[in-house]
């Protein structure tokens, strides 16, 4: 069943040195009980996307649509949007330290959750909710607990009492903006076990959003990949990790240092993300691109269907059988190239052939 | 430029008879504890953090030791008594063969030279004030190695050699990215040629494929200038990709140490195999195999750590011994001499620690 359908959103901020084009057309869409990863460098619309749907970008222009449970997010006032966030779409933000209130103890923190939404329930009711909460995200003495400043918690526990928050009014959708980015890495992985534990317990749909693939591979049914505000590729997670499409996708994941190729040297995207004021033309990724080609300089790929299965979008000019990492897909790509780079995008290549950071990896 | 060591220094500088040539770092036995204060005006210690207890580690001329372990468990810590930043509260540290530990602040002017940082956030570590020139021309300025034109041509050439633009020479913090302003932390470390280099979490605060590059650029440096990296960091795939040697520390002491591709392929201390089974890897495929060991928990308190063994109330195989005596650092059964682990009950290759004491995540 889908829970959340996004079509064609935009988000831009008007600023004194310019629009900030934040995200530029997004559509996508989340089934109850699945999880969506959501994966892009900074400054690549992530957060913006996600907080946009719960009317916390202010001063934003925002157009298309974003449906959630037959009600379009992007239309309703503040009054039933307070009765959206939260109760039917939580959130648990990045830093579990600053998104708790220093001065209030963690237990009032969720009682005022639980009765800001409902009116009916009791001090004491609540007081025992919030117990029952942070027992069963595994808080040791949660009796006790629930009676603690949020210093005296550490990261994990803080993360942990977030979740418990989210959770307090079985919420249909979750939306987690890094849950995990500020963890080590063994806290992460309890955290990471509590959310599908609790996905799994009470059908939530989840939007992880994240930069760590990782985390992705672990958990996610679905991955978008984003870059300078648009959908690079979406597609099951397995597919974006072993037969990615997007040069960006492909890059990401040759990027990472990984256990296999522990001597061998990493291979970078070149360069920095666009700046969201001024975008390149045509394929806001051609400046970094080693594929680049002479359409992708005044011509912006839209998502079309690659591969096999019709769920695999990506945007790219690229053959759309050119899919994976392997050596074949690599000479249909090469072919490609040869036959439409001509002297404009030769230009870029060279520039990005040049580059210190490209480590001379640009073919043609 | 003076080459002559101060005279409390040239004291100091005594050769060690046991220095090996190759090596450049030898630590012993250190041990750094913060005292508590308590009681106002005339303050009383109350107790001690217990931040580095008693660890021993060797840095090799060209070599790289990755440095692992959770917040909290002293790597920070011990880097900067490394570095000379921190005054250590018993141990040794050798450089080159010459104890530098605790040495007055004069003494230590000519290491400092030698041992250079380069810090986490790239966004902190810059005066947003300060023109990039002048920020990579300060080692130079200190130490009064380059004036005038001439420090302007070497931190030009620095920032060349970085992978910075020259031109940017007058430009500010604020106008480059991240991954650029780690390339300016790498270029003001680089300035004195120095032998050591101690990267804390270098590549943390950066996007995978600016993390890529960096990783790349200080691995190029390492073959040019015959560095020595201490590389900590809590992303155990970067470690494991720059690193020769590894030291995984749990709460001020050292759990396992090792040949990096031994530690990662045959882990011995419950520990390890708990941190390297939490690791996410980007393939979904091996992490739906993989049989993740959910500790419970958090890490003690280091104020009042657990007696005997100090991983034990977190530890699947913990039993009554390792609850009273701490275990050795030492080589086991089958691992080669430089492979050590403190565990009374090493996990053996095979084991299954996921269902070790019942404690099965799912």
């Amino acid at each position: 069943m889908t829970l959340l359908e996004v079509k064609d959103l935009a988000v831009s901020f008007p600023t004194a040195d310019g629009v900030v084009k934040a995200v530029r057309g997004v559509s996508f869409s989340v089934d109850a009980g699945r999880t969506l990863g959501i994966v892009g460098e900074s400054g690549s619309g992530k957060t913006v996307l996600t907080q946009t749907l719960l009317g916390l970008t202010p001063g934003g222009d925002i157009s298309g649509q974003a449906i959630f449970d037959g009600a379009n997010l992007l239309t309703m006032t503040e009054d039933q949007m307070r009765n959206i966030r939260g109760a039917q779409i939580a959130v648990i933000f990045q830093d579990p330290l600053t998104s708790l209130h220093p001065l209030y103890k963690v237990g009032w923190q969720i009682e005022e959750m639980i009765r800001a939404h409902d009116r009916k329930v009791s001090r004491k009711q609540a007081t025992e909710r919030a117990i029952d909460l942070l027992n069963k995200v595994g808080i040791p003495q949660a009796s006790q607990r629930v009676n603690d400043y949020p210093h005296q918690f550490s990261g994990g526990m803080r993360q942990r009492a977030m979740i418990a928050m989210a959770l307090s009014l079985s919420p249909k959708m979750i939306i987690a903006d890094e849950p995990t980015t500020a963890l080590d890495a063994t806290v992460q992985a309890q955290i990471l076990d509590l959310l599908l534990r609790m996905q799994h317990e009470f059908d939530t749909a989840l939007i992880m959003i994240t930069h760590d693939l990782g985390v992705v591979a672990d958990i996610a049914d679905e991955v978008m990949v984003m870059y300078a505000g648009r959908a690079a590729e979406k597609a099951g997670k397995h597919d974006i990790f072993y037969e990615p499409h997007h040069p960006y996708t492909k890059g990401l994941l040759e990027s990472i240092p990984n256990s296999s190729a522990a001597t061998e040297r990493l291979k970078p995207i070149s360069g920095q993300p666009p700046s969201l004021i001024r975008l390149p033309s045509g394929c806001a990724f051609h400046p970094r691109c080693t594929y680049v080609m002479d359409r992708c300089l005044d011509e912006e790929p839209q998502l079309v269907a690659v591969g096999s299965a019709g769920a695999h979008r990506s945007a790219c000019f690229l053959p759309v059988s050119a899919i994976g990492l392997g050596g074949d897909t690599e000479e249909l790509r090469k072919k490609a190239v040869s036959e439409e780079r001509h002297a404009a995008a030769a230009e870029v290549a060279g520039k990005i052939a040049a580059a210190p950071e490209s480590e001379g990896s640009v073919i043609g | 430029m003076s080459e002559t060591l101060p005279r409390d220094a040239a004291a100091a500088a005594i050769r060690d008879p046991e220095f090996e040539d190759d090596v450049l770092v030898r630590v012993e036995n250190l041990v750094k504890h913060f005292p508590i204060k308590a009681g106002g005006l005339i303050s009383r210690t109350v107790g001690h953090v217990q931040a580095v207890d008693g660890v021993s580690l060797t840095i090799g001329r060209g070599q790289t030791i990755g440095l692992v372990g959770e917040t909290g468990c002293g790597k920070s810590t011990l880097a900067r008594c490394i570095a000379g930043l921190l005054p250590v509260t018993s141990g040794r540290v050798t450089f080159e063969g010459k104890n530098i530990t605790n040495l007055s602040r004069r003494a230590m002017r000519p290491y400092r030279r030698e041992i250079q940082m380069i810090f986490q956030d790239p966004y902190g570590s810059l005066n947003p004030r300060r023109r990039v020139g002048a920020i990579i021309g300060d080692p130079f300025t200190i130490h009064r190695t380059a004036t005038g034109s001439e420090r302007k041509r070497a931190v030009q050439e620095l920032m060349e050699r970085v992978g910075l633009n020259p031109e940017h020479y007058n430009r500010f913090p604020a106008e480059f990215s991240g991954g650029q302003r780690q390339r300016i932390g790498v270029a003001r470390a680089l300035a004195l040629r120095p032998k050591l280099i101690i990267c804390d979490e270098p590549v943390s605060a950066l996007d995978v494929s600016i993390q890529a590059q960096v990783l790349n650029l200080l691995s190029d440096l390492q073959d040019d200038f015959g560095l020595s990296y201490l590389f900590i960091a809590h992303d155990l795939s970067v470690v494991k990709h720059v690193s020769d040697a590894v030291m995984v520390m749990y709460l001020g002491r050292t759990a396992e140490q090792g040949p990096g591709d031994q530690v990662y392929a045959t882990p011995r201390h419950p520990y390890t195999v708990a941190l390297l089974s939490a690791a996410p890897a980007a393939d979904p495929d091996s992490a739906a195999a993989r049989q993740r060991i959910i500790l419970t928990g958090d890490v003690p308190s280091p104020i009042n750590p657990p007696s005997g063994c100090r991983f034990h109330p977190r530890c699947p195989k913990a039993q009554e011994l390792c609850t009273q005596q701490e275990p050795a650092l030492e080589s086991k059964a089958g691992d080669p001499q430089d492979h050590r682990t403190a565990c009374h009950f090493p996990v053996e290759a095979g084991e299954n620690l996921a269902t070790a004491g019942g404690r099965s995540p799912r």
